[in-house]
Formats: structure tokens, C-alpha cells, sequence
């Protein structure tokens, strides 16, 4: 097996991770001998009892000592073997669940640049499918592999020790079966390959079309589709032939080459009897019993362990692709001496900020906004102008690469992260819910808020009413990101939220993009109420919502462009009047 | 399953030789117990090599007949499996092709999907599993039995006895642990949940200082998925051992019984080995035989599922084709709509008329039932109560071609399939010229995402139209449906994505289409639609007002009230 350096390392962390459990390791092992010793004493014991048996001169006595004798080995056998399988499922889940313990506390702590830049999919399948993978490579490799070892050295030497030519013949098959399952393995990943290949793109196939059927059904595309879902159809059918029939094919080879052993087993044990070749210990027929049962004990080992083999090969690989997630770096941890901000007043203060995303795109240049206490602040411009951008600096997901933040004159990198995000109460566009009761989610600021107080909450955002409605109430469970409501009510949802903790500052994006015109009427009152004396930051793209900002920041290429009160930029008669204007435009 | 077994009917033939030939396999693994007591009986006492040899030989031809069949079997089994998948996939998508919008919805695209991919592996897998082994594990396992029986019938009794004990085991160990691994399984779902949420959800997680609090929640779900697994681990880590006790066990007492019989001359040594051989080989084979048995019950279960999905019939209705002379080209008569006959009617009692050439805008808040409206149209769904009559004739008598090639659809969600732009362009018109295709494009406002992209027309499509903003998307939708210059053309919120200006260039020319289509625009902007012929406006599936947009400023409030909540008084012009 090639190693490369890497897969070295990742092997020697896995020891390490693995270390905290040596003594249980320890006693695995223990168990595996014990039992493998036993599989190997009790054909021995049972070939003794045979030899007693003799016509009219039975030795029942001894069989009696042999019964006991194997009966005592079948309780300590079982035993180990119990002890040995509870042992390792306690040490693979055991390590699942701390490495999963780890990954969750990192994720919490990656920097939001990390998570942004990544599929959320591909780190998902990192904490659940590699893991599992990793613990049935771990669960198989000490429940099989060892004992798999243990058992093909301890049958050859046993059959050395009671008939060396036996042993030699049997040793000298083993190449075989060795290079069999060589060569179907190989063959068979290769078809397999191939075969998911072609499925994987049926399966895309499938997706596009059945997902989208209501469009296909709109086209009468129904034929088309038929046509091309066949070719790729047909060419599964055969491929999946291939696949199946070679993966079909170790088994009944294994046993093919099984039965060559037994026969040499046969053939040189009878062949020792007749002829009475000298032996260090008697051979008979008893012994002969015994080797034939070592001789299917055999080979089956052989088999498996080329299974696990691949098996911990992917152990390893998922274990690396863990380990590079564990080792991406976390955000920079508050300084030492943070402060906590209290809190604020909400005076809010940009000086001189740089910021791109990667360094050889710049987005931010020495920007600077100062907004008073109080002040309501509207960030307009064409998407990709940096707005998102701004919220991710505020709430400090992102930190500057130059210039300063201020936070009623505390550079926000002095003070700890937790007591700045609490001053901000943020609804996004993009709405997030968690699974859990409406309750719960509401309450995701204020924790320990009383029924009276969600409730008003949501009266003041007009959720209530439609929380009523739902099967539970405020009880009511949501699946994964609200799936049950429609996109309009997760935001309301949102909007409850910060209504019920109401922060002194405030991060508005397009909150209330999904919800109709009449409703977004009926809340903006309570809008308004709720921004009264709060510092609000507010990206709309409707700009009828920001006429009434006491700043409005137009920014285009992360830069901003014109500044002013509304009236004032209009009778500037630049780029934010030309956007005011087009949207009644025929 | 039963519904599923005419897809083997291409396979008959295959369908026996698998298990026939697995069959002859297992009667030669049988055979060898018996060719090594004859060695022990005969060969070793009577000190004859040659015989020896001659057995010996014989046990390696049973080896290689035995692995001929299999191979033969093995080849069979997954001709056939593979054959029924094949067909069964077919069939499958034609009946999911065919059902009408009615059934997509209460059949919902995800479960469709894993009816066609996964559901189909398993059950493929069934059958290869049963072709294969159905045949060999049983008649190992009992095969043994009658031959331990022909041997010695009291030893024949251990056998069964032990059969039985360890059938117990096996399935009640399996019976066991199966709720428990799926439990396991929804543990694991619910970690899975909260590992997306900590990405998803990132921003509002830390926004709300609420890491802390996710840790611990995971910590304790983390710490519950482990002991649900420790604990069907704990179950089936008994299984290695009993089963070897009963082996052993019913071992000793063959040896038992067998030395009685030895010591009485009616058994000899090798007769014992033999015994004890057969009681080896039967272990593994009923392990097997159970794991296939839930094997089957699982594809059991899938191939329900899947019987039940191509038993569905659809469930559109279709009327006779008779031509009221003297309507208007579109009339909704009385019209009230229910998605299923529980729910609450989602369009109640709407009529009105529409002319060729007509703006048809039609508007209203979310759940309004503007999109159901502009969807019992084409006949996508039967209306539950009145009638929808285009050209006269009620649209449940058009056939499904005839009527949706009269109709030029821009769904809400613009969907571009995997291909070239081109390909997508003619998904409504396969002999579409070049030009016809440029026509179209420059209606809907799209020549410039074509000139934008360096190849044109033949720019790849990626899957769900990914390398195009939404906007670019939402024009070439509009293409598309344009290009089989449709009678009537509906736009279901599809201009949502376009500023201001493309979306009334997008309305003036559509305006001029030289082939004059009916037009509906459903939008939530009144800006969109202030220009049509005719307004309707909905309110919870009512009519709360037709007419043009001075009109309804006037007289309907709800009218009124959307209006001005996108502007305020004094700027409607």
C-alpha cells in the first residue's frame, strides 16, 4: 500500500486522536486473541473427541473431559467475543462523537470569509458522511482486520505445527486467492466507477426534468425528454450489468479457491496417514478433522480484509479531509483586555476603511461615514456596490484591512464581539430560521423574554395574526429554514424577532422585500416607532422606503458616490436621481 | 410487487437459469462433506493413494463446477435485474411525464425523484439478491439438514433443532435492532439539521451571540445520536456470540450422539466429520438468508411505493370538443377553483372576458390566487366549478398539445435546462429558424445577454441556468416562449428581476408583437400592468375589481391601497 506523506501524517494524527483510549485498545485486543484462540482450540478439541470414537471401544470418559474442555472455551470465546464487539463500537462512537464535538465548536468559530467561500454541503458531508465513513473504517478495522490477521497466521502456524507438508501446500495456495481478489477488486472499481458516472448523470437528468416538470409539461417537451432519458437509460442498463455481475464475482471464487485448500488439506492429510510420514505429533484422523475446519476458516479472512483494506484506505482519506477542515483557522479571538461595550449610544463612525474580499480585487477604499446617534442611515446603489459588504463590517463578520470602526468612540476591535452584536438588532433579506417552535425563534435574542412580551412583539411586527393561525401557535413547529412558511412570514418572523430584544442600533437589508405592499404599510408604523432614537442602517432597493433617511449613502463600486438628504440629491441631479426616476419610468 | 413483475417478463429465461444454476451449485457444495468421510471411511483405512487422489481430484471438479454455475448464475441474475431496472425507469418517467399538475403537486417533485433513482436501485438490488440467493442459502441450509438426516436421523434432529434456535436469534436480533438503527438514523438527521443550520444560519447565529447556546444543543443531541448507537451495537454484538455458542453447542452434542453410534458399529468416523462439516456451512449461509430477507422486505416496500406511483392515473378531466360560436377568444365563466376537495377554494366565482391582442394584468397579494388563475388557462388544472372557454371551446376539450401550443408560458420561476441557449429556445418550437429565434430575443429585450456571451446562441446552459444572472434568466424565458409566436401569452410575475426601464421597454415591445397574442401580465406592481386593456384584481381568490387602471383608482380601494403603498399620492401620474 502507497503512502504518500500527508496520508502519514493524517495516520499519525489519527493515533493521536486515538490515544485517550489506549486502555480500552488495549483490552480489544486482548478480547481479539482470546477469541481468535478459541475459534483455532475448539477444532483441535473436537478432532480429540473424534479420535475416541472407536467401534465397541469408545473412550467416553475422555470425551466427557473434551466436552468440558470445549465447553469451557465456548463461554470464555463468547465472552471475548462480546467484550471485543461492545469494546469497539464504544471506541468508534466514542471518537465520533468527540471529532463531531470538535468540528461543531470550529464551525461556530471559522471565520465567516471561510464559511462564505465554501459549499455549505461539501462541510456538512465533512461532519456527518466523513465521519461515519471514518468510524465504520475504524469499527472494521480493529472488529476485521485484526482478527483477519490474527487468524490466518494462527491457522498456518497451527496446521505447521500439526503437519508441516499440509501447512506448505496451503501456504503455497494463498498467493492465489490473494491475487484473485486483487483482480476482481480492481476491475470492479473501475466498472463501479463507471457505472455511478452514468448514473450520476441520469440522476441529473431526472432532477432537471422531473424538478422542473410543470415548465417540461408548459413545452410539450414530454417526447424529447423520453428520447434522451432512454440513451442515458440504455446505457446504465449495460453498464450496471457489468458492475453487478463482476462485483458478484469474489464470493463464488473465494469459495472456488477454498475448495482447492480443502482438497489439498484432504489430499496431503490422508496422503501423511496412509504413508505414516514421521510427524512431531501423532496425525490421524481427529487431526485431520481439525485441519480441514482450519482450512475454511481460512480463507475467508483473505476476502474480507482486502474489503477492509480499501475500507480504511477511505477511513484515512475522510479523516484527512476532517483534519484539513479542523486545521482551517479560526477568527482572531477577542483581544485580551476587550472591553465590553455596554449599552451604546449609537454613534457610529467609519474612518478611512479599506476592505476586498481577495486581495487583488479592491471593493472598499478609505471609506468614511459618520452617523450620529439616533441618525437613520439608507445605503442605495446597483447590486455589487458594497452594501452587503458594510453590514458584514459593522457587525464585525469580516474585520477591516485598514482604517478604523468606531462604535461610540471604541474601535470595535477593542471591545468583545458578543457585546457589539448585541447592540445591533439585524434583519437580512435573506431570511434564516432555525428548526424549532415559533417560540423559540422569536426568542433567539432574548431568551428569557415572557409569553406577554413575545406576544406583543409580534403584535407590534403583525405576526401575531398569522401565527394564530397556525396549527400550534406559538408552539408550532418549523422544519429547516421555515420550510412550512411562505417567504413573507419568515421575514415578519425576523422582523418579531428584533421587535421583541430592540437593540439600540439597527441593521435593516431589505427586510421587508417579500412582504406586500399593504402589509409592509401596516407595519411601517411600527417601524417607524421602533427606529425612533435608534441608529438604523437600512439597504432598500425600493426607494420610496429611504426618502425619509436622515443620510443617504449612494455607493457604486464601493465607493461612495453622492451623500445627502434625500431632496438634496435629487436637486444634485446625479446618479440617485436618475435611479429615483427610472422606477416610474413607462 | 406484483404490478412490478411484468418487467421480468422480457427475462424468462434468465429468470430461471439464475437460480437453477445457483441451485446446482449448492447441490455440488453439499457433495463434499460426503467425498471426504468417503476418503476417512474408505481411502485412509484401506491405505489406497490412488482412491485418495481420485477424491481429492473430485473435490476441486465440484470446486470448479460449482464456480461455473455461480458464474452463470451471477450473469443471469444481473441480466435481469439490470433488463427490469431498465424498463421500469422507463416506464416510470413516461408515467411521471404524463401526470398533470394536480398530481406533481400532491406527489411533490422530491419524492418523485427518489422514486426514480433510489427507490429503482433498491428494488433492482432486491431482485438481483433474490435470483442469486434465494436459491442457494435455503437449499444450503436445508439441504445440510437432509443430509444430516440421511446420515443419522437423530443427528438430522440436532440439526433442525439448531436451525431453529438460530433462526430465533438471527431475526429476533435483527427485528431488534432495526427500530434501533433507524433511530440511530433520525439522530443522525437531526446532528445533519444542526451542522447546515450552524452554516446557513452563521450570520444570525453570531448577530444574536447564540454560539454558545448551538453547542449545547448539539453537544446534546451529539451525546444522544451516541447512545442510541452504542445501544444497537450493544444488541447486535450478541449476535456473533450466540450464534457460535449454537454451533458449538449443537457440535458437541452431534459428537455426542455420534460416538454412541460410532461405539454401536452404526456410524463410522467419517460419517461424524461429515456431520460436523454440514453444521459449519450452515452458519453463514442463514446469516446471509437473513440479510437478504430484509433486503427483499425493503425493495418490498420500495417496489409498493413504486406500484402505487404508476397506478396513478391522471386525473385531468376531458370534456367533449364543442364550439360555442360567437365568444369572446378567452372567457372565465363563473370559474372557482380548489386544489384538493378539502381545501378552501383558492379562486372563487370569477368571470371575465379577454380579446385577441388584449393586456390582460391581473394583480393582488401573496396567495391572491393570481398564478391559478393564469394556470387553468393552458388546462394545467380543471376548474371545479364553471368553465374556461378559449375560442369558444371549453379548454378540457382541447387536447394537451393543441391547447399549451396555443400558449406561450414565463413561469414565476425562470428555469433554463442544461444545453446550449439555443437548445432552451426551441424547447417551444424544435424547427425554430435562427431568425425566428433573433426575432424573439430582440421582443423580450434579450439580444444583449446573446451578444454578452462569447459563443451566442450556442453558449453553454449550466444546469438551472447558474451562469446567468436572474435577470438574463428571466429574458431568455421570455424568449423561449415567444419563439412559437403563441395566441396567448402569459407572464407570471416574470419581470421581477428586470429594472424598471427593461421591464417597460419589455411591455411596449410586446405590445407590437405583429401577431397581436392575448396578453397576461401577473404582477405585484402596479407600475407593470397600469397600461393593460383590463385589470383584474384579486383579493383571496375574489374579484375585488375589473377594469383599466383610472378606472379601478377610482372605485376599488384595494385597488387604491397597493397602488399607494408602491407610491405615494402625489407622485401617480
Amino acid at each position: 500500500m502507497m503512502r504518500s506523506p500527508n496520508q502519514k501524517q493524517t495516520v499519525k494524527r489519527i493515533f493521536r486522536q486515538l490515544k485517550s483510549y489506549w486502555f480500552l485498545i488495549a483490552l480489544s485486543v486482548l478480547m481479539a486473541v482470546i477469541t481468535v484462540a478459541g475459534n483455532l482450540i475448539a477444532p483441535i478439541l473436537f478432532g480429540d473427541a473424534i479420535n475416541c470414537m472407536v467401534r465397541n471401544d469408545t473412550d467416553f470418559e475422555k470425551i466427557y473431559f473434551y466436552f468440558a474442555l470445549i465447553g469451557a472455551s465456548i463461554i470464555l470465546t463468547c465472552l471475548a467475543q462480546w467484550l471485543l464487539n461492545i469494546i469497539n463500537n464504544k471506541i468508534a462512537y466514542s471518537v465520533t462523537e468527540d471529532i463531531r464535538r470538535e468540528i461543531f465548536g470550529h464551525i461556530q468559530r471559522l471565520t465567516l470569509k471561510y464559511l462564505d467561500e465554501h459549499p455549505y454541503g461539501d462541510i456538512v458531508s465533512r461532519n456527518i458522511a466523513d465521519v461515519d465513513q471514518f468510524a465504520d473504517g475504524l469499527l472494521m478495522g480493529f472488529t476485521q482486520f485484526f482478527t483477519g490477521i490474527l487468524t490466518i497466521v494462527g491457522a498456518l502456524v497451527m496446521m505447521f505445527v500439526y503437519n508441516w507438508i499440509i501447512a506448505i501446500a496451503v501456504f503455497v495456495l494463498t498467493p492465489l486467492s490473494l491475487f484473485i481478489a486483487r483482480f476482481i477488486s480492481t476491475k470492479t472499481y473501475r466498472l463501479f466507477r463507471k457505472n455511478s458516472q452514468i448514473r450520476g448523470e441520469q440522476t441529473a437528468f431526472i432532477d432537471e426534468m422531473v424538478g422542473n416538470l410543470k415548465v417540461v409539461k408548459a413545452f410539450s417537451h414530454e417526447g424529447e425528454n423520453i428520447e434522451k432519458f432512454d440513451e442515458i437509460n440504455g446505457r446504465l442498463a449495460k453498464s450496471s450489468l457489468d458492475a453487478t455481475f463482476y462485483s458478484s464475482l469474489p464470493n463464488p471464487t473465494t469459495r472456488f479457491v477454498n475448495a482447492l485448500v480443502y482438497a489439498a488439506v484432504a489430499l496431503a492429510g490422508a496422503l501423511t496417514i496412509i504413508f505414516n510420514l514421521p510427524l512431531p505429533f501423532v496425525f490421524d484422523v481427529g487431526r485431520l478433522s481439525t485441519l480441514l475446519s482450519y482450512a475454511n476458516q481460512y480463507t475467508k479472512p483473505f476476502n474480507e480484509i482486502t474489503g477492509v483494506i480499501t475500507e480504511l484506505q477511505n477511513a484515512i482519506a475522510c479523516a484527512g479531509r476532517i483534519y484539513e477542515l479542523l486545521d482551517e483557522p479560526e477568527q482572531i479571538p477577542d483581544n485580551e483586555g476587550a472591553k465590553e461595550l455596554g449599552c451604546a449610544e449609537g454613534e457610529v463612525l467609519f474612518k478611512n476603511v479599506s476592505f476586498s474580499y481577495t486581495e487583488d480585487k479592491k471593493l472598499i477604499e478609505n471609506l468614511n461615514i459618520s452617523a450620529l446617534a439616533g441618525q437613520r442611515i439608507a445605503i442605495v446603489g446597483p447590486t455589487g456596490c458594497g452594501k452587503t459588504t458594510l453590514i458584514n463590517l459593522l457587525m464585525r463578520f469580516y474585520d477591516v484591512d485598514d482604517g478604523a470602526i468606531f462604535v461610540d468612540g471604541n474601535d470595535i476591535r477593542e471591545v468583545t464581539r458578543h457585546s457589539l452584536r448585541k447592540n445591533y438588532g439585524m434583519v437580512l433579506q435573506d431570511t434564516w430560521l432555525k428548526s424549532g417552535t415559533i417560540r423559540q425563534n422569536i426568542a433567539m435574542g432574548k431568551p428569557d423574554a415572557t409569553d406577554e412580551e413575545i406576544i406583543e412583539a409580534a403584535q407590534n411586527a403583525h405576526s401575531h395574526k398569522f401565527i394564530m393561525q397556525l396549527e400550534n401557535g406559538y408552539d408550532t413547529m418549523i422544519s429547516e429554514d421555515g420550510g412550512n412558511l411562505s417567504q413573507g412570514q419568515k421575514q415578519l418572523l425576523c422582523i418579531t424577532r428584533i421587535m421583541l430584544s430592540l437593540p439600540p442600533m439597527l441593521i435593516l437589508d431589505e427586510a421587508t422585500s417579500s412582504i406586500d405592499t399593504r402589509t409592509e404599510m401596516q407595519i411601517q408604523s411600527a417601524f417607524t416607532e421602533m427606529m425612533k432614537g435608534r441608529t438604523c442602517f437600512i439597504v432598500a432597493h425600493r426607494l420610496s422606503t429611504v426618502k425619509n433617511a436622515d443620510l443617504i449613502l449612494v455607493m457604486k463600486d464601493g465607493k461612495i458616490i453622492e451623500q445627502g438628504k434625500h431632496d438634496e440629491l435629487i436637486a444634485l441631479g446625479g446618479f440617485y436621481n436618475k435611479l429615483y426616476n427610472s422606477q416610474f419610468a413607462i | 410487487m406484483k404490478k412490478l413483475l411484468k418487467y421480468l417478463s422480457g427475462y424468462k429465461i434468465e429468470s430461471v437459469l439464475a437460480p437453477l444454476f445457483k441451485f446446482l451449485e449448492a447441490c455440488f457444495e453439499l457433495i463434499v462433506p460426503f467425498v471426504v468421510s468417503a476418503i476417512i471411511d474408505n481411502g485412509v483405512p484401506d491405505r489406497d493413494p490412488g482412491y485418495v487422489g481420485w477424491m481429492c481430484a473430485l473435490l476441486v471438479a465440484l470446486g470448479a463446477v460449482g464456480l461455473i454455475s455461480a458464474v452463470f448464475a451471477q450473469y443471469f441474475a444481473a441480466k435481469a435485474a439490470a433488463g427490469f431496472a431498465e424498463h421500469l425507469r422507463h416506464d416510470l418517467f413516461n408515467k411521471l411525464q404524463s401526470l398533470s399538475y394536480a398530481e406533481i403537486d400532491s406527489l411533490g417533485t422530491s419524492r418523485m425523484i427518489t422514486r426514480m433513482t433510489s427507490d429503482v436501485n433498491q428494488v433492482q438490488n432486491g431482485v438481483n439478491m433474490v435470483l442469486r440467493l434465494f436459491m442457494r442459502s435455503p437449499v444450503i441450509v436445508f439441504g445440510a439438514m437432509i443430509c444430516a438426516f440421511l446420515i443419522d436421523a437423530l443427528a438430522g434432529g440436532i440439526f433442525a433443532a439448531a436451525i431453529v434456535i438460530l433462526c430465533v436469534i438471527i431475526f429476533g436480533i435483527l427485528l431488534v435492532t432495526i427500530p434501533l438503527y433507524r433511530k440511530v438514523q433520525g439522530n443522525l438527521d437531526g446532528i445533519t439539521t444542526y451542522t447546515r443550520e450552524a452554516l446557513t444560519g452563521a450570520r444570525v447565529i453570531r448577530a444574536f451571540c447564540n454560539e454558545d447556546k448551538e453547542i449545547e444543543s448539539f453537544n446534546a443531541k451529539n451525546a444522544a445520536l451516541k447512545r442510541s448507537q452504542t445501544f444497537a451495537g450493544r444488541v447486535s454484538a450478541l449476535m456473533n456470540p450466540l450464534t457460535y455458542a449454537v454451533i458449538n453447542v449443537a457440535i458437541i452434542l452431534l459428537l455426542y450422539s455420534g460416538a454412541i453410534e460410532v461405539n454401536g458399529g452404526n456410524l463410522t468416523s467419517g460419517e461424524v466429520i461429515a456431520l460436523y462439516n454440514y453444521m459449519s456451512q450452515i452458519l453463514v449461509e442463514l446469516i446471509k438468508l437473513a440479510n437478504l430477507i430484509i433486503t427483499v422486505t425493503k425493495s418490498f416496500a420500495c417496489a409498493g411505493r413504486l406500484g402505487e406511483v404508476l397506478a396513478i392515473e391522471p386525473s385531468l378531466i376531458r370534456g367533449p370538443f364543442v364550439r360555442n360560436e360567437g365568444m369572446p377568444f378567452i372567457k372565465f365563466d363563473n370559474v372557482s377553483m380548489k386544489y384538493s376537495a378539502e381545501a378552501g377554494k383558492a379562486l372563487s366565482d370569477v368571470s371575465f372576458t379577454a380579446e385577441r391582442g388584449d393586456t390582460i394584468g391581473v394583480i393582488g397579494g401573496t396567495g391572491s390566487g393570481k398564478t391559478t388563475l393564469v394556470n387553468l388557462i393552458p388546462h394545467f388544472y380543471d376548474a371545479s366549478e364553471g368553465a374556461v372557454y378559449i375560442d369558444g371551446v371549453n379548454v378540457n376539450g382541447y387536447p394537451d398539445e393543441d391547447i399549451r401550443g396555443k400558449c406561450g408560458i414565463v413561469p414565476q420561476r425562470a428555469v433554463l435546462f442544461s444545453g446550449t441557449i439555443a437548445q432552451n429556445l426551441r424547447w417551444g418550437k424544435p424547427d425554430a429558424t435562427e431568425d425566428e429565434l433573433a426575432e424573439a430575443l430582440e421582443a423580450a429585450q434579450a439580444s444583449d445577454v446573446i451578444k454578452s456571451k462569447r459563443r451566442g446562441l450556442e453558449e453553454r446552459v449550466e444546469q438551472g441556468g447558474v451562469n446567468f444572472s436572474g435577470g438574463q434568466r428571466q429574458r431568455l424565458t421570455i424568449a423561449r416562449a415567444l419563439v412559437r409566436k403563441p395566441q396567448i401569452l402569459i407572464l407570471d410575475d416574470s419581470a421581477s428581476a428586470l429594472d424598471y426601464a427593461t421591464d417597460a421597454k419589455l411591455r411596449q415591445s410586446l405590445k407590437n408583437l405583429d401577431y397581436k397574442p392575448t396578453v397576461f401580465i401577473v404582477s405585484q406592481r402596479t407600475s407593470s400592468i397600469r397600461h393593460a386593456d383590463k385589470i383584474i384584481v384579486l383579493d383571496h381568490g375574489a374579484v375585488a375589481g375589473i377594469g383599466t387602471h383610472e378606472q379601478l383608482l377610482e372605485e376599488c380601494p384595494l385597488y387604491r391601497e397597493i397602488h399607494y403603498s408602491q407610491y405615494e399620492k402625489k407622485e401617480a401620474r
